[in-house]
């Protein structure tokens, strides 16, 4: 009797020197116990597909879709995004939008500083003087806001240059919706007008502190 | 008639049935701790196309999460980032760099960079980021600390339990909703503010589902 107990603890020794503890590091696959139904017949996001040639079960966008669901007896300003002011942040013929296409008001541009703190930051910086982390690191083209040519463009612009990109910056319409774009581009305004601020600009009883 | 079994026999079925009985726990305690997602997943760690480093560009550059996984606050997935987010800035800094190749041909081509998924739920399971991510659960509940691995691996089982375990109680585990990408900040329970918690819970009527037809639709 006493041999099948140092059996057991010799097995348990040897199991536990080979399969180790629990949260090793592993570059193998997890084994599934019971595979079920994990992989169903079904694509998840950003997966990958057999069927199509390029491997990608996320389709792009074929040319010339309109969004399906909708009627012209809908009116959806969203709708093939035809409002070019809003959409392109330029008039009929051609030049930037000046002003806003959308209502400014305090929550859109808190909106836009949460967003340019994520998505301009790292390269413009919070304050907008072009010092963001990336500029030690190889950056240098990253323009201020503070200049004139900048503090003079016109809103449009501004917008143009997140939705295509301007030389070396790359777009950012993949990841800021028009609505987005133009509360980013409301809160560079509000960083050029408090870069260039004065002390006439603070209501007289909120100077106390401030000399 | 010599004997054929000695006295000491006489014992013998008693202690095999200990014997079993010993050997029935050693078993199960066994499966429990090896067959279980917490030893099968945690530390998955695979080797990536390209050696993409989160405590670089998050921790050290302190990039928001989002700016990579742009889809986290506003869908189910949290979408893995395309070559161009990668070329907004690697166009100009190490844009040589041999190890940046795969990204440089993913942007060139439009192939995807082939990264393997580490986190994987079943496909009868219906997760959902943003309703987390929006109510105060972040990152770090489910991940671990992202920000300091320099690969990323599994840091949480994400069995059913697991999942449940938290559904169940979900004050001790909620930040406040703007911490929610800081991965170094701590829960609302751990700054001694558990009743914050718990008002936040009733005001923002946080329900995670316990029902199984909550995550199995
Ligand atoms: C990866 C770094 C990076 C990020 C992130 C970035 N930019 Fe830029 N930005 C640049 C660089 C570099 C330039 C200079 C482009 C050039 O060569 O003229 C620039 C130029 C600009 C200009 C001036 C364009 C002109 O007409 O001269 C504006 C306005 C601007 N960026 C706005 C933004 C906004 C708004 C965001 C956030 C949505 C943003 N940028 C994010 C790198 C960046
Ligand atoms: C500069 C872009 C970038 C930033 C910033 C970033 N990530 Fe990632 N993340 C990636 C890429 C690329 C991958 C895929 C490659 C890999 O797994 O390393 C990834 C993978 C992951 C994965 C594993 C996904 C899977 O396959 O299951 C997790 C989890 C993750 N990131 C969390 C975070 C968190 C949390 C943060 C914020 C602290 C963050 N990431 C910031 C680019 C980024
Ligand atoms: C906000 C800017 C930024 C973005 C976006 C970014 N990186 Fe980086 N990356 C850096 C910086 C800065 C370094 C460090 C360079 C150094 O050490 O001089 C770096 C270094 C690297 C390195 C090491 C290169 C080497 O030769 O040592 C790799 C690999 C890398 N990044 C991959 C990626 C991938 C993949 C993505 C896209 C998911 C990405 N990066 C997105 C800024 C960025
Ligand atoms: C409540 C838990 C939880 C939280 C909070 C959470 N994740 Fe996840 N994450 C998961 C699970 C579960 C998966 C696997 C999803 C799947 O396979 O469908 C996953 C997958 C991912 C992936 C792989 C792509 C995908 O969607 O499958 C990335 C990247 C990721 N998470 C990043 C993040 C980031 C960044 C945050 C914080 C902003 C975050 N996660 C917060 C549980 C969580
Ligand atoms: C750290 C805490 C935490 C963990 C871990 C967690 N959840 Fe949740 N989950 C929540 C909270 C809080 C809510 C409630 C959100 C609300 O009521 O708006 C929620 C809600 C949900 C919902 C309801 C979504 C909807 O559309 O109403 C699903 C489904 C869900 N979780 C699935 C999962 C799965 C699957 C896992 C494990 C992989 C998981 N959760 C892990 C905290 C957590
Ligand atoms: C919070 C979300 C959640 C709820 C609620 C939930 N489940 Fe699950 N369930 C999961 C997840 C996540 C998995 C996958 C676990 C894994 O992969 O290890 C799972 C797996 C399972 C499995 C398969 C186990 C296996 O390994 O084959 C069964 C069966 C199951 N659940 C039944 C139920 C039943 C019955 C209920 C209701 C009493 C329920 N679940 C409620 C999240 C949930």
């Amino acid at each position: 009797m006493r041999y099948a107990y140092y059996t057991l603890a010799f097995v348990t020794v040897l199991l536990f020197s080979v399969m180790g503890f629990r949260g090793m590091i592993s570059t193998r696959p997890p084994i599934e116990v019971f595979p079920d139904m994990d992989h169903q017949a079904k694509y998840k996001a950003q997966a990958e597909s057999k069927f199509f040639a390029d491997g990608r079960a996320d389709r792009p966008v074929p040319a010339g879709t309109v969004p399906f669901g909708r009627d012209a007896n809908q009116s959806d300003p969203a709708f093939l995004r035809a409002d070019d002011a809003h959409y392109a942040g330029k008039n009929a013929d051609g030049s930037f939008v000046r002003g806003f296409p959308i209502e400014i008001n305090e929550a859109v541009v808190r909106h836009g500083q949460g967003r340019f703190q994520i998505y301009c930051a790292p390269c413009h910086g919070a304050l907008g003087d072009g010092n963001g982390i990336t500029k030690s690191y190889g950056m240098v083209a990253t323009p201020t806001y503070h200049d004139d040519r900048l503090r003079t463009m016109a809103e449009g612009e501004i917008f143009n240059t997140i939705t295509a990109g301007k030389n070396t910056m790359f777009p950012y319409a993949d990841k800021l919706s028009p609505d987005d774009r133009w509360a980013v581009v409301a809160y560079v305004r509000a960083l050029q007008r408090s870069h260039h601020g004065t002390i006439d600009d603070v209501p007289p009883d909120q100077r106390g502190g401030l000399k | 008639m010599s004997k054929i079994f000695p006295k000491s026999a006489n014992a013998l079925p008693l202690q095999i049935l200990i014997f079993l009985g010993v050997l029935g726990g050693v078993a199960t305690a066994g499966i429990t701790y090896y067959a279980t997602p917490a030893y099968l997943r945690v530390g998955y760690q695979p080797v990536q196309p390209v050696p993409f480093d989160h405590s670089l560009h998050a921790g050290q550059l302190g990039i928001d999460c989002r700016y990579c996984h742009a889809s986290v606050e506003k869908s189910a997935t949290s979408s893995v980032p395309a070559a161009q987010t990668c070329m907004n800035c690697h166009s100009l800094i190490k844009a040589q760099s041999p190890l940046l190749e795969v990204v440089r041909e993913s942007y060139r081509t439009g192939d995807p960079v082939p990264w393997v998924k580490i986190h994987n739920n079943p496909d009868y399971v219906y997760f959902n980021h943003s309703v987390h991510v929006n109510r105060g659960v972040s990152c770090v509940e489910c991940h671990g600390k992202v920000n300091e691995m320099t690969v990323v691996r599994q840091d949480k089982p994400h069995s059913m339990s697991w999942c449940l375990d938290c559904h169940r109680d979900p004050a001790s585990r909620i930040r406040d909703p703007k911490d929610v990408y800081n991965l170094d900040s701590q829960t609302l329970a751990d700054q001694g503010k558990i009743a914050d918690a718990h008002k936040f819970i009733t005001d923002w009527k946080v329900k995670p589902p316990t029902s199984c037809s909550g995550c199995h639709r």
